[in-house]
């Protein structure tokens, strides 16, 4: 099987310190990964390249890069699955929103101090018990996926929030604290809520998706963060604009059913925040002028008190 | 062929010159809208009603379902967050039966039942499956030759692909392009096309939000692109009604015309621009009509 492999280079050392792409012709098995396409390319070729790896079995989660301009483990990518017939080029990059060190090595310090910094154990509060913590298995299993996490960065590299914020806390972070904030054995939901209620934490994630496609491990971390801003609403941590948003959404829907736009704004933010009101108006005039702005006058949908009924019922549900 | 129409909020509120387009291009298409049988159905919730209750809105959802399977007919939207929250809410309610058996019950008063049998499809799907491409090129009188359009998807119709029928309809990963391709366009391709336009964070972080409008747009432009063609109004509402904000904050102007994907096809299929209602959005389309020789 024929595939050629371009690799994004890049060597601070080296006379060449600038980035570019270099193209490797390849013979590979049908059974082939990517990992053992680089693998070759240092054995055989190029002792030049640099690359992290070790498992090969994605456990380690050591070789997450860009394939193909999207994040996964270079060694459970299958070569045949990338080819098409009219194209036999792979390009191979390292992993984004970090700082790449060589090749396809990036730095991860900043990726460790961000789990770091959601506290990741255990806080159990009151009397140690005197053997193991005991916990029903049905209680443990909503973790299951975020605690098959291997820590290879995949969601970090694509995410896009932090492609425009480097201060976001970023999905495996966050993913790392739903899994504390939802064990039974964890006393400190309420302060770790707080804390990831803040700027950078999790409502600043766009919602995107990006790292529920690429995680190779079924992880879901933009599902985990949906669940930290549920629960962060149910603790009464409703002050951040992204938990105000959220409730003022879900109540102008429960009225009329449907999305009152001029008013979701104005609901989020408060009538008496001047700052963020005068913010509006010339968002408001440039509509006005376009003639694109939503009804004054906001219509509920035929039979609103079906959809009423239904807010109440599941509201109210234990 | 005919459709339960599903237009969603949007196209009805901020983005009405949507709703006008569509029904304009559909007919020219063979699409048949039912604008009646989804006419007391609720909003999807667009992810942000289910960050506070993931339950409810698949409750919602459902009542929607149903109200569609009532009336015998294929579901259609006209936004890709709408598309996505329903993909993964139908996912949810056909994967577990216990699950969807009491969702039943919370919408069992008003005579709705769903049985997991509706598959909510975007016009843009239904327009490659459907239609079809040789179809679309048969209606289009005005190839819009030498035009350079970058697509611009929106998250929810793109991620994730499990949710989203990816598997069995591989023509969806591309349709878009596909499209531009058909009306005669060329496709400005760029990695941001299929990124978020950061509307979800745009009262959250605003700085965030406008460094997104300002990354795909100038992008796009810096590629040669003539317009930008988006099927979510969402992205629309970002990428053309902040773009001037966004612009402010690099202090540059950018200048690049958003398009909703039925006014690109209503333009090529030689629809008048007013009726297209291209002439009602923030960022002018007054240079992109008149190269077209179509002003208003």
């Amino acid at each position: 099987m024929e595939v050629t492999l371009s690799v994004k280079r890049y060597d601070p050392e080296s006379e060449r310190a600038d980035v570019y792409y270099q193209e490797y012709d390849l013979e590979m098995e049908e059974s082939s990964t990517v990992l053992d396409a680089l693998i070759q390319i240092r054995e055989e070729i190029d002792g030049t390249l640099s690359l992290r790896c070790s498992c090969r079995s994605a456990i380690c989660g050591s070789c997450a890069m860009r394939i193909n301009g999207q994040a996964g483990l270079a060694c459970n990518t299958m070569i045949k699955n990338l080819l098409k017939s009219n194209d036999r080029i792979i390009k191979i990059e390292p992993a984004g929103n970090m700082n790449v060190v060589k090749d396809l090595v990036v730095d991860f310090a900043p990726f460790w101090d961000k789990v770091r910094e959601v506290d990741p154990w255990l806080q159990h509060s009151g009397e140690e018990p005197k053997e193991e913590y005991i916990v029903p298995n049905e209680d443990m299993l909503h973790l299951a996926g975020v605690m098959s996490c291997i820590m290879c960065g995949a969601c970090v590299s694509d995410c896009t929030a932090l492609e425009v914020d480097s201060n976001f806390l970023g999905p495996a972070a966050l993913a790392k604290a739903y899994r504390f904030v939802g064990d039974p054995r964890d006393d400190a939901d309420k302060v770790r809520l707080g804390k990831l209620n803040e700027y950078g934490g999790m409502w600043d994630c766009t919602r995107c998706m990006q790292c529920v496609e690429v995680c190779p491990k079924g992880v879901d971390p933009m599902g985990r963060i949906m669940a930290l801003r549920e629960a962060a609403i149910k603790a009464g941590h409703n002050k951040s604009y992204g938990a105000r948003h959220a409730e003022s959404f879900s109540e102008l829907v429960g009225h009329s059913g449907r999305l009152d736009e001029l008013r979701l704004p104005i609901k989020t933010f408060g009538i008496f925040n001047i700052k963020e009101m005068l913010k509006l108006i010339p968002v408001a005039i440039r509509s006005q002028m376009a003639g694109k702005r939503p009804p004054i006058f906001h219509k509920s949908i035929p039979g609103v008190e079906n959809v009423r009924r239904i807010f109440d019922k599941v509201e109210n549900r234990k | 062929m005919k459709y339960a129409f599903y237009p969603g909020c949007v196209a009805r509120g901020a983005c009405p010159e949507l709703y006008e387009a569509t029904i304009a291009i559909c007919s020219k298409l063979g699409i048949e809208l039912d604008t009646e049988a989804m006419k007391s159905a609720s909003c999807t919730g667009a992810g942000v009603l289910q960050e506070k209750n993931q339950r409810l809105g698949d409750t919602l959802n459902a009542r929607n379902f149903a109200l569609a399977s009532k009336s015998g007919l294929p579901l259609m939207t006209i936004c890709s967050t709408c598309q996505g929250v329903m993909s993964q809410a139908n996912q949810r309610l056909t994967g577990d039966d216990k699950y969807l058996s009491e969702i039943n019950e919370d919408i069992a008063e008003e005579g709705l039942r769903y049985d997991g049998n509706v598959d909510p499809r975007h016009l843009l799907w239904i327009i490659v499956e459907d239609i079809g491409i040789e179809k679309l090129k048969s209606t289009i009188v005005r190839p819009l030759k030498g035009f350079k359009m970058a697509p611009f998807y929106g998250c929810y119709l793109v991620r994730p692909t499990s949710a989203l029928g990816f598997d069995d309809n591989p023509g969806r990963e591309d349709s878009l392009e596909r499209v531009i391709e058909a009306v005669g366009a060329e496709v400005v391709d760029f990695p941001g096309k299929t990124l978020c336009c950061g509307f979800p964070i745009l009262t959250i972080n605003e700085t965030n939000s406008m460094n997104m409008v300002a990354n795909h747009t100038m992008d796009a432009k810096e590629r040669g692109a003539d317009a930008m063609v988006t099927p979510c109004p969402l992205c629309h509402l970002n990428l053309d009604g902040f773009q001037p904000k966004a612009a402010a904050s690099r202090n540059t102007k950018i200048d690049l015309p958003i398009l909703h994907l039925p006014q690109l096809l209503g333009l090529a299929m030689g629809l008048d621009p007013k009726k297209l209602r291209v002439n009602k959005h923030i960022m002018s389309t007054k240079k992109l009509l008149s190269q077209l020789a179509v002003a208003p």
